[in-house]
């Protein structure tokens, strides 16, 4: 064994993130900054992120049509990895956007908190490329750990705080469930590496609780339901950007590992895994949306709002098709785009009180259209997006999950998915309802100060939202030609 | 070949916006403005050249589809982002992007100051023309698609546009309330227009595989008996749209109250262009409304009684730029009337000739309003014609050319669409006329109100300053159009009878579009004394002004006070607002109420249970977040015994 | 196959087994003769004079974490050495890239003043 033989090549997006992470952590300690350059530091600090984060895409892109399996099998760098690379560095892209200008206000700590995001980057890019337990958990829990951190980022606000607790604690909970199973896996099989599982896996008790063991820890990081519960504090109480990256990030990642291990490592009968998945997205997207009805905090109805479209999104698992994958990865795509983008409205109409819990009620964006119709628009379009109504890239995420699940013969959840949209239509319409039809407020008349970055990131989502609705056809095409030459 | 450059039509004005979108508010006025009308203006060299693309290519193939990219493809059905330029098309993209780019360079002076005659900011300056190129980029999408799906996608593009710029100054309330008006009503029409292609979804999706206008028109061909009953529904729900987008009985509320957007607005998208997407858009599916002739007589008979409502209505508005939405309202009217007899060609004439005179009209009347800082009514005008000679000249080329004035562009449409009714039914011909005479009174009437006799407000008439340059040109141009532009559809007859070098251009031009369907002919004789006629009554209509206005004649006032009885309903524009207020709004809001507080009884039980129910859930589903980490491990661990259960036992 | 986890079942069984013997059997066999200084909690057999739950200086989960997290590291040691004769200089190359992260995190935590008690 030597050095050569490792292919470094396939891990080079990820070595630059984790190179980047840890050159902006340094910068922590180095050097004495005045109070006044703190903010200034931040910012270059951010650029820094930035353009770490390009190189990353840029060297995914770079090899997006080279398949390589390395590392002693432990990881796959493929399409599936390539395309979810993508979206997680776009999504981290969009928070950094996002973090720009929000951060200032309640810390200094802009190493800390950079590097962290960094990190979580890498241990999601991992996991979706891992092929092998311990890899898989070590990068499940790279990502998780610095989420903890992250989600407690404002110490001046208990709810940051609290959000923080409850999502380690869980976590853990979780994270130990996926421990067992792998140790019952490695039990049954004598190996960690998912094509000797399938290959020597008994059948019995111990593979079977093994998986249900595995896709406990998955469904937890998923948010689906009934192991969301942590998901609405957690989001409503982490800073508005870490809630916008780890509502796409963590579920995209979690969606490709588990995907790899059901189709590479799982050896039980399809109809087995298939049935599970499919109640639990019904259970996710039926939870999530209902729960979503009744929310006042648009921030909080936005966390339920991810859980349901976590929902949608595990048909793709469900069909287990080149359709269905396919499907999937469009989606988080179009998931990306729409939910930060509306995470990023949501985060302007916060409230300015940094000790207080940071929620964009829905009072704030009362009569919003009248004070300020661009941002009223932009959110109309992510809320449209969301509810999955033509032309805009939700739509066509929704219409083809559901053309996979038809296609793979799941048409019950098809019809299901279709009623959840229908209830969903109506919460994210409230809101556009609200801000299109009722008059400001005396408190709420104030013009919201929009930065620039945050401008940029909106518009940034606005364009994915609409383009990738217009340009759906060739786009979709481009994913299936990626995976079909992966694997099936 | 030009035609596989046709997306870059599209490409300009979207290049546009995405630089004033995210550079306008920095690059400053001059430059904003520069790229958005070079934008335009490249869309127009652009449709120019695809018109003479299509003229040099052999008349039974003049018909040519671009395909840009494939947009849905799912079980066996296909919808493509794909370009249909056909003559129909070809006329659209040129009246857009022409009158749109004359209409952008007027805005570059006039937008330089706001609603209240403060220097505008970058911000604002840069966002107008933002929406301004997506206007004109969602127009040529609805003009140019070749299927419904992509013409829907336009559809409610332009609607958006249209929505941000009524409410472009979102900060007054009456214009954040037109925005929202204009949104409401729009949205019934946008709804039938979903459901009519839903429907031809259903007849057709099947067999023809797309919605492309082709593949639909095709499978008419073989249509069974049912199918073409069903025809009668779908184009229904297509004329609900069409009534809608271009203002017609009952959804024409909305534009007379979208003049609270700035008057560029007005003329561009309320006056020359949008509202005129229902006449296209009826115009490109004659092969469904051929087959469904009931719906053709109600198109006729709506738009009919929408031109002379409102006319009527036109004659006792005292706001300049609301005389001209109603004489717009009108002017659809009459081009739904030509749909409506079949007059196709008619229609698609007078739409063109009917955007040269309204835009010139709705600029002149926004270079008044820049003269006189915002003021509009025309009972405190007067005697402008002095202060402001050139816009008086301009104004009054398109009040002549809207009245019909002989020998003007508006004479031979109008005249056009009224002999294809008169050929199909004299009662909707003596309606066509009827509202010609009144269409000949309000125009002169505005223009003597306004520009002759004593000025009314000394203040307002001291201040006035005539139209910078830069607003000057582009409004000759447009008086140029509203003078010439009808030579391009003299008839043919006249040609024949008389030696004329040239025949009906256009009607030869549009004539492949049209295939099949014969124009309206009658007797030589006839057709000049339908011409002579409303001449004539156009300049009844123009002297019973004069007299009324300028010599102030005793008979006019006793004519006036004869009709007084209509005035009331004329002022209150027949109540239509009131009587949607008592008999939609209000029993829809006395609903909400009932609804909302809690009514007892079947109905609350039935129709809200379901919702009920859902949100009963919800409140209990919230009522599980008690927020206690116990509980949470607690579930989550119940659902890992489930899944265990599940996995071992299954 | 399930027959090789026999041993463990024995052992578990005897281990659970001894456990219930030794709490079962005083229960039975010895005296009872409380009081109220027998009921007392007790603590070093001092009375205890507040609460067992309390705050600790947060210091001391600082100094408990990192002495966690670096004393893990050194573990891994081990094994590396055992096998470093096999992996040559790539083993050296894997364990110095290992410690060079750890030496940031190290100069980090160092910086930030967390070894100082204060």
């Amino acid at each position: 064994m030597n050095l050569s033989s490792l292919n470094w090549n396939s891990l080079l997006p990820e070595l630059v993130i984790v190179a980047t992470s840890l050159i902006v952590l340094i910068t922590a300690v180095v050097g004495k900054v005045s109070r006044v350059d703190r903010i200034a530091r931040g910012h270059a600090l951010a650029v820094v992120t930035l353009i770490g984060l390009l190189i990353a895409a840029g060297l995914t892109i770079m090899q997006l049509s080279q398949p390589a399996s390395d590392f002693m099998g432990m990881v796959q760098s493929d399409a599936l990895s390539h395309y979810l690379n993508l979206v997680i560095l776009l999504a981290a892209a969009l928070a950094v956007l996002l973090a720009w200008d929000y951060l200032g206000r309640f810390t200094y700590s802009f190493s800390e908190f950079y590097s962290l995001l960094l990190l979580a980057v890498a241990g999601m890019m991992f996991l979706g490329k891992s092929t092998e337990l311990i890899t898989l958990f070590v990068s499940l829990e790279i990502l998780s750990i610095s989420l903890y951190i992250l989600t407690g980022f404002n110490r001046h606000q208990l709810a940051s705080a609290e959000a923080s607790l409850k999502y380690f604690l869980l976590g853990a909970f979780a994270s130990g469930f996926i421990v067992y199973g792998a140790a019952l896996l490695y039990g049954d099989t004598g190996s960690t590496w998912f094509s000797d599982i399938a290959a020597n896996a008994s059948g019995g008790f111990l593979t079977l609780a093994g998986f249900a063991l595995l896709l406990v820890g998955f469904a937890f990081k998923i948010a689906a339901v009934p192991f969301h519960m942590w998901t609405p504090d957690a989001y409503q109480g982490a800073p508005t950007p870490v809630t916008a990256f780890m509502s796409v990030g963590t579920k995209a990642a979690a969606l490709v590992a588990l995907f790899r291990v059901l189709q590479s490592a799982v050896s039980a009968p399809y109809e087995t895994w298939a049935w599970a998945l499919a109640i639990l997205s019904l259970l996710t997207m039926t939870v999530g949306n209902v729960a979503a009805l009744r929310q006042t905090s648009i921030k909080r109805l936005l966390a339920y709002s991810s859980i349901a479209q976590a929902g949608y999104m595990l048909i793709g698992l469900v069909a287990g098709t080149v359709l269905g994958l396919q499907a999937m990865l469009f989606y988080l795509f179009a998931y990306a785009f729409m939910n930060i983008g509306a995470f990023a409205c949501a985060s302007l109409l916060e409230s300015d009180d940094w000790s207080e819990l940071q929620d964009a009620s829905m009072a704030n964006a009362r009569g919003l259209f009248s004070r300020q119709p661009l941002l009223a628009t932009a959110l109309a379009i992510f809320m449209f997006s969301l509810a999955g109504i033509p032309p805009l890239a939700g739509f066509f995420g929704k219409l083809y999950l559901f053309d996979a699940a038809i296609d793979a013969g799941w048409l019950w959840l098809a019809l299901v998915a279709v009623i959840n949209s229908v209830i969903s239509a109506y919460y994210y319409m409230r809101v556009v309802v609200v801000m299109f039809m009722e008059a400001p407020d005396e408190s709420t008349r104030v013009r919201l100060p929009i930065p620039d970055s945050a401008i940029l990131a909106i518009v940034i989502a606005v364009l994915g939202a609409l383009l990738l609705g217009i340009l759906a056809g060739p786009s979709f095409a481009s994913l299936g030609q990626a995976v079909v030459a992966w694997r099936f | 070949m030009i035609f596989d450059y046709a997306w870059l039509i599209l490409l300009f004005p979207a290049l546009g916006l995405l630089f004033n979108a995210f550079f306008g508010r920095r690059v400053g006025h001059k430059v904003a403005a520069i790229v958005a009308n070079l934008a335009v203006a490249l869309s127009f060299l652009m449709a120019v050249a695809l018109a003479m693309g299509l003229s040099a290519l052999p008349g039974d193939e003049s018909s040519v589809e671009v395909l840009l990219w494939p947009w849905i493809h799912i079980a066996g059905f296909q919808v493509d982002m794909a370009l249909l330029i056909d003559p129909l098309s070809s006329v659209m993209i040129l009246v857009v992007t022409g009158i749109g780019l004359l209409i952008h360079i007027y805005s570059a002076t006039y937008m330089k100051v706001d609603d209240e005659h403060q220097p505008m900011d970058e911000r604002r300056y840069a966002r107008f023309f933002v929406y301004m190129n997506l206007f004109i980029l969602m127009m040529l999408t609805l003009v140019l698609a070749n299927n419904y799906v992509m013409l829907y996608l336009g559809w409610e593009g332009v609607g958006l546009a249209s929505y941000l710029l009524i409410g472009f100054w979102f900060y007054k309330p009456s214009a954040a309330d037109a925005a929202k008006k204009a949104f409401l009503v729009n949205r019934v029409g946008d709804f039938g227009m979903a459901l009519a292609i839903m429907w031809m979804f259903f007849l057709f999706g099947k067999e023809a595989g797309s919605l492309s206008f082709d593949a639909v028109f095709a499978a008419l061909e073989t249509a069974s008996p049912a199918v073409v009953a069903a025809l009668t529904g779908v184009t229904l729900l297509l004329l609900l749209a069409a009534t809608g987008k271009s203002a017609q009985i009952p959804l024409f509320v909305w534009l007379p109250d979208a003049m609270e957007g700035p008057s560029p607005v007005s003329a561009l998208i309320h006056a020359a262009t949008m509202v005129t997407a229902g006449v296209y858009m009826l115009a490109r599916s004659h092969p469904l409304l051929e087959l469904a002739p009931a719906t053709m007589t109600l198109i006729a008979w709506i738009g009919g009684l929408t031109a002379l409502m409102a006319a009527s209505i036109a004659i006792v508005q005292t706001d300049l730029k609301r005389i001209l939405a109603y004489s717009t309202i009108s002017q659809l009217g009459y081009m739904f009337l030509g749909v409506g007899v079949g007059a196709y060609v008619a229609s698609v004439f007078h739409l063109y000739t009917h955007a040269f005179f309204k835009a010139l009209l709705f600029l002149a009347a926004g270079s008044v309003m820049h003269a006189l800082h915002g003021e509009l009514n025309i009972d405190l005008m007067g005697g402008l014609r002095k202060k402001l000679p050139v816009t008086y000249a301009q104004f009054l080329i398109g009040a002549l050319a809207l009245a019909g004035f002989p020998l003007l562009s508006g004479y031979w449409s109008k005249d056009a669409i009224l002999l294809g009714a008169f050929v199909t039914s004299y009662p909707l011909y003596a309606i066509g006329l009827f509202t010609a005479l009144l269409t000949a009174f309000y125009s002169l009437r505005a223009v003597y109100r306004a520009f002759h006799g004593q000025p009314r407000d000394e203040h307002l008439y001291d201040h006035a300053h005539e139209q910078p340059r830069g607003m000057t040109w582009p409004l000759w141009a447009l008086a140029f159009g509203a003078v010439f532009a009808g030579l391009l559809g003299l008839p043919a007859i006249f040609g024949k009878e008389f030696g004329f070098p040239v025949g009906n251009l256009i009607e030869g031009w549009l004539k492949p579009t049209f295939e099949g369907l014969s124009e309206p002919h009658v007797a030589f004789s006839t057709e000049m004394a339908l011409f002579i006629s409303s001449g004539f009554v156009a300049l009844i209509g123009i002297y019973l002004a004069y007299a009324r206005y300028v010599k102030q004649s005793g008979w006019t006032l006793s004519l006036q006070k004869a009709l007084s009885p209509l005035q009331p309903a004329l002022e209150n524009k027949y109540w239509v607002d009131e009587i949607y207020f008592a008999v939609i709004v209000n029993p829809l809001r006395a609903l909400a109420r009932f609804f909302a507080t809690g009514a007892e009884g079947v109905i609350d039980g039935v129709v809200n249970g379901v919702g009920a129910v859902t949100t009963a859930a919800g409140v209990g589903i919230a009522r599980l977040q008690t927020g206690l980490l116990s509980w949470y491990a607690l579930s989550l661990f119940l659902g890992v015994v489930l899944l265990l259960i599940y996995f071992v036992f299954a | 196959m399930v027959l090789d986890y026999l041993p463990l079942l024995i052992l578990f069984i005897i281990a659970a087994g001894f456990a219930a013997i030794a709490i079962i059997l005083p229960t039975v066999l010895g005296p009872r003769n409380p009081n109220k200084m027998k009921q007392e909690p007790i603590e070093s057999g001092m009375i205890p004079f507040m609460q067992a739950w309390r705050r600790f200086p947060v210091q001391y989960y600082m100094v408990a974490m990192l002495f966690i997290i670096f004393d893990i590291e050194v573990i891994f040691f081990y094994p590396w050495a055992v096998v470093l004769g096999k992996l040559k200089l790539f083993g050296l190359i894997e364990m110095a890239i290992f410690l060079g992260i750890l030496l940031i995190g190290y100069f980090y935590v160092w910086r930030k003043g967390a070894f100082e008690w204060q």
